[in-house]
């Protein structure tokens, strides 16, 4: 590990400096990232320490919005009892542990990268199992016929910012926008984010109409802490009298991507039944592709995954806002 | 390339020549010898390494040196007031919180971390503080008591 550490004070900056050093990596947090370089998965010769970049801090609201900078930290963000209000943000009160909370930001939580037990391992253990597709390799382990990398994203707080509705605020040398949040991931584990070289995520921004849906997020992991999870479910409904009007349904550590069902309301015009539940989940089930990218088997964690659903739909129609 | 690295470590004002890739781990342990902080697993995963930055719990494994500059660390060398152990410690060593004692430097900073913040924390409280530090002797019984012991009045001896 031999680099340079930049220190830009504003995105402009931060962004300019990604311009003159195109093989440069964007610092946050580091908890994930700087393992990651240790172990030898990849080896930029600089780093832009995003750790001084005022134009990233701070948590506003006005207007129709709020916003989280993409440099607030999880503790911040658990600290400031916004999960009181949107419930699935209590997905960030379990991120990792304490101390990590303390350094990791919602940005680098929405751009972690992707994850396989064949790729988070050192140099050696690798270069033993000849690489990967991922990296360094052209076989991909966990499905060595195949030419897709299935490496997978393990964010929690992507399908908890997805089913309460929010966008992200990307800034580079050719953008500056808001868009949805699921615009920022492929389905592809080698390069999940859609961000063009230079490009910088600033914010996220919450509609506050979603305070009115009852939300809530539920993870599966082997260890209650540090872990990554190996399925994670955030739901938003709105339940008015018997009915619930709307549903949505935001799926991790299955794909290479973060998932959001939206529109899923179909046979509950007198709350969740269990023809309607099952419906919901064959159709989540479609779409998720839990691979044996972890060390709990595909099948386990795809049925996590309808366990979890099912048991946020009833709870959070039953009670209001759940947390873990 | 390397960096002119300025910060308060347990109370003295450092200034020291380093590699931008130097991890805070290896700046303690290595340049000012401060051998107490722990290097256990090495990727933030079982918190031997837990210092305070400006009084909060870091890992001193995944935290780059320079990325700290200007602010303030404390590790497990500073809690002691000439030569007389911290309640913390002290508790830790009444209540046998302490077997191995690798991971306890870690486990005692992130106590302390958690008990700047809150005075009197529950026993979930407790165990949320330590979540993200593994021991492997005690089973953390002992451990969350000493943790108990060292905010009861009377919890350990004077």
């Amino acid at each position: 590990m031999d680099f340079d550490l930049l220190m830009p004070t504003s995105a402009a900056e931060a962004i300019a400096l990604m311009q003159e050093n195109p093989n440069a990596r964007y610092l946050a947090g580091g908890t994930d990232l700087v393992p990651n370089l240790r172990r030898g998965i990849g080896a930029p010769d600089i780093l832009i320490g995003l750790d001084g970049v005022e134009d990233l801090k701070g948590i506003s609201e006005g207007g129709d919005y709020l916003t989280l900078g993409a440099g607030v930290t999880l503790a911040e963000l658990e600290g400031s009892g916004l999960s009181g209000r949107y419930g699935a943000l209590s997905a960030a009160v379990d991120i990792a542990g304490p101390a990590l909370r303390q350094a990791a930001t919602i940005g680098g939580n929405l751009c972690l990268d992707t994850r396989c037990i064949f790729y988070n391992q050192s140099k050696w253990w690798r270069n033993a199992n000849q690489y990967c597709l991922k990296l360094d390799g052209d076989t991909c382990h966990v499905a060595p016929k195949g030419q897709r990398c299935h490496a997978a994203f393990s964010g929690d707080l992507a399908p908890a910012l997805m089913v309460l509705g929010a966008e992200v605020r990307v800034v580079g040398p050719n953008a500056d926008g808001w868009k949805p949040i699921s615009d920022l991931y492929h389905e592809d584990g080698l390069a999940h984010l859609t961000l063009a070289p230079g490009d910088l995520l600033v914010a996220v921004r919450l509609p506050v109409v979603s305070r009115d849906l009852r939300s809530g997020y539920l993870k599966s992991r082997l260890r209650k802490a540090v872990d990554f999870p190996l399925a994670g479910v955030a739901v938003a409904l709105r339940r008015e009298g018997d009915a619930i009007t709307d549903l949505r349904v935001g799926v991790t550590g299955t794909n290479p991507r973060p998932l959001l069902f939206d529109g899923l309301v179909g046979g509950m015009d007198q709350g969740p039944n269990d023809d309607a539940l099952s419906a919901i989940t064959k159709e989540i089930g479609q779409m998720i592709k839990p691979m044996r990218t972890t060390n709990l088997p595909g099948l386990y964690r795809r049925q996590m995954v309808t366990v979890l659903t099912r048991r946020l739909i009833t709870d959070l129609y039953d009670a209001g806002d759940r947390k873990e | 390339m390397a960096s002119i690295v300025k910060m308060n470590v347990n109370g003295r004002e450092q200034e020291h020549l380093i590699p931008d890739s130097l991890l805070l781990i290896e700046f303690l342990r290595d340049r000012l010898g401060l051998t107490g902080t722990k290097r256990g697993c090495d990727g933030g995963e079982c918190g031997a390494c837990t210092v305070l930055v400006n009084g909060k719990q870091r890992l001193g494994c995944v935290t780059l040196a320079k990325s700290v500059s200007g602010q303030s660390v404390e590790t497990i060398e500073s809690v002691e007031t000439r030569g007389r152990l911290s309640r913390l410690q002290q508790a830790f060593h009444e209540k046998l919180g302490t077997q191995c004692g690798f991971c306890t430097p870690g486990m005692i900073m992130a106590a302390e971390g958690l008990l700047r913040d809150n005075p009197s924390p529950n026993e979930a409280e407790i165990k949320e503080a330590l979540s993200g530090n593994l021991c492997r002797c005690t089973g953390y019984v002992k451990i969350i008591e000493s943790v108990q012991a060292a905010i009861e009045p009377g919890g350990v001896s004077p």
